[in-house]
C-alpha cells in the first residue's frame, strides 16, 4: 500500500507493506536512533512523536502514520541538546542504547509540563527502561537542567 | 604524589553527546542493511535427538539461499565462554548438533533476502525428533542415568573437576583448618541453604553480529561483543579455519553486563557468510536473549557459619551447588566465586573454612557470565548466614560485621592467601551506618497502616581482573598535531572505560583529555587485551595504559634529542614540549609530531601489556530502608545507601553511575526477576513482559559515596568497581524482609507470595 507523511519535516511517500511496523519503516528511513529493545511493548526504546504526542513505534503500523507527522530523535537535535548536555555531565547515558527513547519521551514531557516534580517525571518516564544507570543520574541529570533553566530565568526577570 | 589534574575528576565521556543524541553507533546502524537476514530454528524439546531434518519445501520460499542442520558443519566440540585459552570451560558444543539438549537450543540456521522469508521458511522445515527424557533438576543431575553430554569427543582442556559422564561441569573441595572441629565447639551454628536463580542480564540491546567477506577474503565480523580476540579464536575453532582468516570489531555495545562474554550470536551469521560468501546479519529477540542467552548460574549455596556466643565468627563452610545448564560456559569459574569472594569477608575472626562444589549439566538454558559472576550468589548466602546470626544472638548486625570484617593489612586465607593491601571496609561500614542514620533505621518501625518499616545491611567484595592470566594492552602513540591517540582491546559496553583509560593517558602525558582519542576494540588493529570483564579494564589495562606512556615518552625525548644536539638523558618531557634540563631548549609536541613523520628512525608509538599476579578485591557496604504491607505481602523499597572502595575512583562519576545501575540490577535480581520451568523444561519467563527489571518506580532514592584507598599494584591506586556493586542487595533486602514480617526467605526472587505464605505458616 503506498503511505505519504511527515518524518522530521520531510514529506515522504512509500509503497510499504500493510503489516510494517512504524519502527521499521522509519529505521528504513535512516531514523538510526529508534532502537528496538522487546517485542512486547515494555521497554521504551523505540518511542517518537506521532503528531506531537509519544507513541511506541514498535506497536504502530506504518499505515496509521498514513497522513501525519512522525519525528524521531534525528528531527529534534536542537530541543534535545538543550538538556542531555546535563545527563552527559552526569555519566548518565552509560551504553547509550537506552537514550533516543527516553530523550524523546523527556521532550514529551518537558512540553506537556515545563516545570515537573522529580515524582512527575519518574512517573511519565517510567515505561522507558534502562539497565546501565538506576535511573537516579537520569534524574539528577534533568533535575540539573530544570535549575540551570529555572535560575536563568529567574535572572532574566529581575534583569 | 603531585595533584592530579584529570585522574579523579568527573570528566564527561567522550561518546556522551552522540550518544544521548541517538547517531548511528551500533551494530545495526553502522553495517550495511543490504546482507542476508540470518534466523536460529530452535528446539521445542529439553533433550531430544533428531531423527530426520526436512528442509527441500522450506527452501522453496523465494528469497530463501541457505538452510543449515547439523549434517552441514564441521565436527570440532568448542566453548562459547570468552576465556584465555585453554578454556576453563570444557569444549561441549557443536555449531549444530544432532542431539538439541534444551527447550531453545539450535536445530538449524536460516539465512534469506528479507525477515518475511525467514520467517515463512523457519515454518515449513519438518524435524522429527525423538524425544529424550531430560535431566530438569540439578539435585539429581549428578551421576544420573540420563546424560546430557554422552558424546566420545567432549573434552575438557583443564582440569576443574569435570567427568561428562557423570552430568559434571566441574568439582572441587579446599579449606584450611579443621572446619568441623571448630564448628562442633561453636555455641551457635547457623545451617540453612541459599537458592539464587538464573537471572538475565536483559542488556538493552539484544546480541547481535554482522560478517562479510573483506577484499583480503577473510571473514569480518561486526558484533556487540566483550571480548573481540576471544571471539576471533571461538571462531576459528568452531569452523576449523586458521585464526588468521577472522578479522572482529566492535562498535559500541549497547551494554553487556558480562553476556557479551560469551560468543552467543557470533557463529550463525559467521557461519552463513563463510559457506555463500553473502554479508549476514543476525538480531536476537527479546525472547531469544530470555532463553537461548547467557544468563547467571542458577546456584543453591548451603552455609554452615559458627560462632561463639559472643559473635565471633570463628568457621565458615560452604557448599554449592551449581547449575550450569546444557553446556559448560563459564561453569567452573563461576562456582570459586560463590566462596572465595565471600568467605574472605569475615578473614578478621575466622579459625576455618571449607569450601566445595559441584557444577552440573542440565537440560536447561546454558548458564554464562552475569556481573558478579558466582560472587553474587555466594554473597547473598553468607551475608544472610551473617544477618540471620546477628538476630540469633541479638547483636546488631552492624556492629557484628565490625568485630569479624576483614581488614587492611590482613592474609586472607580464602582468597588464594591474597593480602588486603587496601582496604577501607571498616570506613565504608562507618560512614554508611552515619549517612543511612542506621541507628534510627534499623529497629522495625510499625507505620500504624498496615505498613511496617525496616533496614536490612550487607557487605560486599569482588576482584580486579583474573590474576596471574588475563592480558591488558594499550598503544599510545603521539598524532600529527601533538595529541595522542591512544588503541585498545577492552571494550567499553557504556561503562566508560574508553573515557577512562584516556584520562590515564591525559595524566601521564600531562595533557587535556581533549588531546586523547582512543579506539577500540578490533584485532586486527588492537594490541592483544583479554577484554572487559572480570573487572579487569581499570586495574589491569590501565596499568598497561600506564607503562605504554612512561615508554612514549623515553621516545619523544630520543627524538627530541637528536634536535636539540643532545643525549635524551639531559632532556625532560613537560607535557606540551619537551626541553633541555639546563633551560637552554625545548622542541614542542607538535614539532616533534613532524618531526616524527620526515626522514625518521626512531617510532614515537609505545605499546605495553600488563597482567597482575594478584586481583585486588574492592569492598563495599550497602544498607536498605524497606515498608512492607503485611496485608499482600508487597515490598516497596523506600532508600538505599552504598559506600564503596574501589581504591581510587579514575571517574567518580562514571563509579557512581555504575554503583547505581548495579545496585537496582540487584534489586531486580532480590524482588521481582525470576525465571521458573514448565515441567517440559521450558522457561516461562521469555519476554521483559514476564522478566520484571526494575522500572524507574521500583527502587526508591539512592545515594553512593566512596571510601578510598590506595592500591599500590594498580594505576593511580585504582581497584574495580564493575561487578562489586550488584552484590549487596539481595542479602540486605532479605534481611530487612525478615525484620518487617518475621520470614527469611532464602529463595529468590522474594516475592509477596512467599513473605505472605511465610507470615501465614507463622500464625502470624
Amino acid at each position: 500500500m503506498e503511505i505519504q507523511l511527515k518524518l522530521n519535516g520531510r514529506p515522504v511517500r512509500d509503497s510499504i507493506d500493510a503489516d510494517t511496523l512504524l519502527i521499521d519503516f522509519v529505521r528504513a528511513h535512516g531514523c538510526a536512533s529508534v532502537k528496538r529493545g522487546c517485542e512486547t511493548s515494555n521497554c521504551g526504546l523505540c518511542t517518537v512523536l506521532l503528531d506531537g504526542k509519544p507513541v511506541l513505534s514498535c506497536s504502530v503500523l506504518a499505515a496509521r502514520a498514513d497522513g501525519h507527522e512522525v519525528q524521531t530523535l534525528e528531527g529534534l537535535q536542537a530541543e534535545a541538546e538543550e538538556f542531555v548536555a546535563f545527563i552527559a555531565d552526569q555519566g548518565a547515558e552509560q551504553c547509550g542504547f537506552c537514550n533516543p527513547g527516553y530523550v524523546m519521551n523527556t521532550i514529551a514531557l518537558l512540553r506537556e509540563n515545563p516545570d515537573p516534580t522529580d515524582d512527575e517525571i519518574r512517573a511519565y518516564l517510567a515505561g522507558n527502561l534502562c539497565r546501565c544507570s538506576g535511573y537516579e543520574g537520569q534524574l539528577r541529570g534533568i533535575r540539573a537542567f530544570l535549575s540551570a533553566r529555572n535560575q536563568a530565568k529567574e535572572g532574566q526577570d529581575r534583569g | 604524589m603531585a595533584e592530579l589534574k584529570t585522574v579523579g575528576k568527573p570528566m564527561r565521556k567522550k561518546d556522551a553527546m552522540n550518544l544521548l543524541l541517538g547517531k548511528p553507533a551500533f551494530v545495526e546502524d553502522v553495517t550495511p542493511r543490504d546482507c542476508l537476514v540470518v534466523k536460529v530454528l530452535r528446539s521445542p524439546h529439553a533433550h531430544a535427538l533428531i531423527r530426520s531434518i526436512k528442509t527441500d519445501i522450506a527452501m522453496k520460499v523465494p528469497g530463501m539461499v541457505a538452510i543449515f542442520t547439523y549434517k552441514d558443519v564441521p565436527h570440532n566440540r568448542y566453548t562459547n565462554a570468552g576465556q584465555t585459552y585453554p578454556e576453563p570451560s570444557p569444549h561441549d558444543r557443536l555449531i549444530l548438533d544432532q542431539r538439541v539438549r534444551f527447550v531453545g537450543d539450535a536445530v538449524a540456521i536460516l539465512a534469506g533476502e528479507t525477515e518475511k522469508a525467514v520467517d515463512k521458511a523457519m515454518k515449513l522445515i519438518k524435524v522429527d525428533y525423538e524425544v529424550l527424557p531430560a535431566v530438569l533438576d540439578p539435585h539429581t543431575a549428578k551421576d544420573n542415568p540420563i546424560l546430557v553430554h554422552p558424546e566420545e569427543d567432549w573434552e575438557a582442556l583443564c582440569p576443574v573437576g569435570a567427568d561428562n559422564k557423570r552430568n559434571l561441569v566441574a568439582s572441587e573441595t579446599c579449606g584450611e583448618g579443621d572446619v568441623e572441629d571448630v564448628l562442633a565447639h561453636c555455641d551457635v551454628v547457623v545451617d540453612h541453604v541459599w537458592h539464587t536463580k538464573a537471572c538475565q542480564q536483559a542488556m538493552m540491546e539484544t546480541f547481535r553480529t554482522y560478517t562479510e567477506i573483506d577484499p583480503y577474503g577473510r571473514l569480518h565480523v561486526v558484533s556487540s561483543t566483550q571480548i573481540v580476540f576471544h571471539v576471533r579464536r571461538i571462531l576459528a575453532i568452531a569452523l576449523g579455519i586458521p585464526k588468521s582468516k577472522i578479522h572482529v570489531e566492535k562498535p559500541r555495545i549497547g551494554g553487556g553486563f558480562g553476556a557479551k562474554q560469551t560468543s552467543v550470536s557470533e557463529i550463525y551469521p559467521a557461519f552463513v557468510t563463510w559457506k555463500t560468501g553473502r554479508a549476514a546479519r543476525i538480531v536476537y529477540t527479546r525472547q531469544e536473549c530470555q532463553i537461548a542467552g547467557s544468563p547467571r548460574h542458577e546456584m543453591e549455596v548451603h552455609v554452615r557459619l559458627g560462632a561463639d556466643k559472643n559473635g565471633k565468627i570463628r568457621a565458615l563452610d560452604v557448599y554449592t551447588l551449581s547449575n550450569s545448564g546444557a553446556y559448560s560456559e563459564h561453569g567452573p569459574t563461576t562456582v570459586g566465586l560463590s566462596g572465595h569472594k565471600s568467605i574472605p569477608l569475615y578473614t578478621g575472626s575466622l579459625e576455618a573454612f571449607r569450601f566445595a562444589y559441584d557444577v552440573v549439566y542440565t537440560n536447561v538454558q546454558a548458564a554464562g557470565a552475569y556481573r558478579g559472576y558466582g560472587a553474587t550468589q555466594g554473597i547473598f548466602a553468607v551475608e544472610s548466614a551473617v544477618n540471620e546470626l546477628a538476630d540469633r544472638l541479638g547483636i546488631d548486625p552492624v556492629r557484628l560485621r565490625e568485630q569479624n570484617m576483614v581488614r587492611e593489612g590482613m592474609i586472607m586465607p580464602a582468597y588464594y592467601n591474597e593480602p588486603a593491601n587496601a582496604c577501607a571496609l571498616d570506613r565504608c561500614m562507618a560512614r554508611c551506618k552515619e549517612l543511612f542514620h542506621w541507628d534510627e533505621k534499623f529497629p522495625v518501625r510499625d507505620m500504624g497502616n498496615g505498613k511496617v518499616r525496616a533496614a536490612g545491611v550487607a557487605m560486599a567484595m569482588q576482584g580486579s581482573g583474573i590474576s596471574g592470566v588475563d592480558v591488558g594492552s594499550a598503544t599510545v602513540k603521539l598524532s600529527d598535531d601533538g595529541s595522542y591517540n591512544l588503541i585498545i582491546g577492552a571494550a567499553d559496553m557504556g561503562t566508560g572505560c574508553d573515557t577512562i583509560l584516556a584520562q590515564m593517558v591525559a595524566e601521564c602525558m600531562d595533557c587535556d583529555l581533549d588531546n586523547v582519542e582512543v579506539f577500540g576494540a578490533d584485532s586486527d588493529a588492537s594490541p592483544y587485551d583479554s577484554g572487559s570483564y572480570a573487572s579487569s579494564t581499570t586495574y589491569v589495562t590501565g596499568k598497561a595504559v600506564e607503562k605504554a606512556c612512561e615508554q612514549l615518552k623515553g621516545q619523544l625525548c630520543t627524538l627530541a634529542a637528536e634536535s636539540l644536539g643532545c643525549t635524551s638523558a639531559d632532556l625532560e618531557f613537560t607535557g606540551k614540549a619537551v626541553r633541555r634540563c639546563d633551560g637552554t631548549g625545548e622542541i614542542s609536541l607538535a614539532d616533534l609530531a613532524i618531526k616524527s613523520q620526515c626522514s625518521n628512525n626512531t617510532a614515537v608509538q609505545a605499546t605495553a601489556s600488563h597482567s597482575s599476579p594478584v586481583s585486588p578485591p574492592p569492598f563495599m557496604v550497602g544498607m536498605v530502608e524497606i515498608e512492607l504491607d503485611k496485608e499482600t505481602g508487597s515490598v516497596t523499597v523506600l532508600d538505599y545507601k552504598a559506600v564503596v572502595d574501589c581504591g581510587t575512583p579514575i571517574n567518580p562519576n562514571l563509579a557512581r553511575v555504575q554503583t547505581e545501575g548495579g545496585i537496582v540490577q540487584g534489586i531486580g535480581m532480590a524482588l521481582y526477576e525470576n525465571v521458573t520451568y514448565s515441567d517440559k523444561g521450558r522457561i516461562l519467563e521469555d519476554s521483559l513482559m514476564q522478566y520484571k527489571i526494575p522500572t524507574r518506580l521500583d527502587m526508591g532514592h539512592l545515594q553512593v559515596e566512596f571510601e578510598s584507598s590506595y592500591e599500590p599494584t594498580g594505576p593511580f591506586g585504582a581497584k574495580s568497581i564493575g561487578e562489586i556493586v550488584i552484590n549487596t542487595p539481595s542479602p540486605a533486602l532479605a534481611q530487612a524482609v525478615y525484620r518487617a514480617s518475621g520470614v527469611w526467605v532464602r529463595k529468590l526472587p522474594i516475592t509477596p507470595e512467599k513473605i505472605l505464605l511465610g507470615m501465614r505458616a507463622n500464625g502470624q
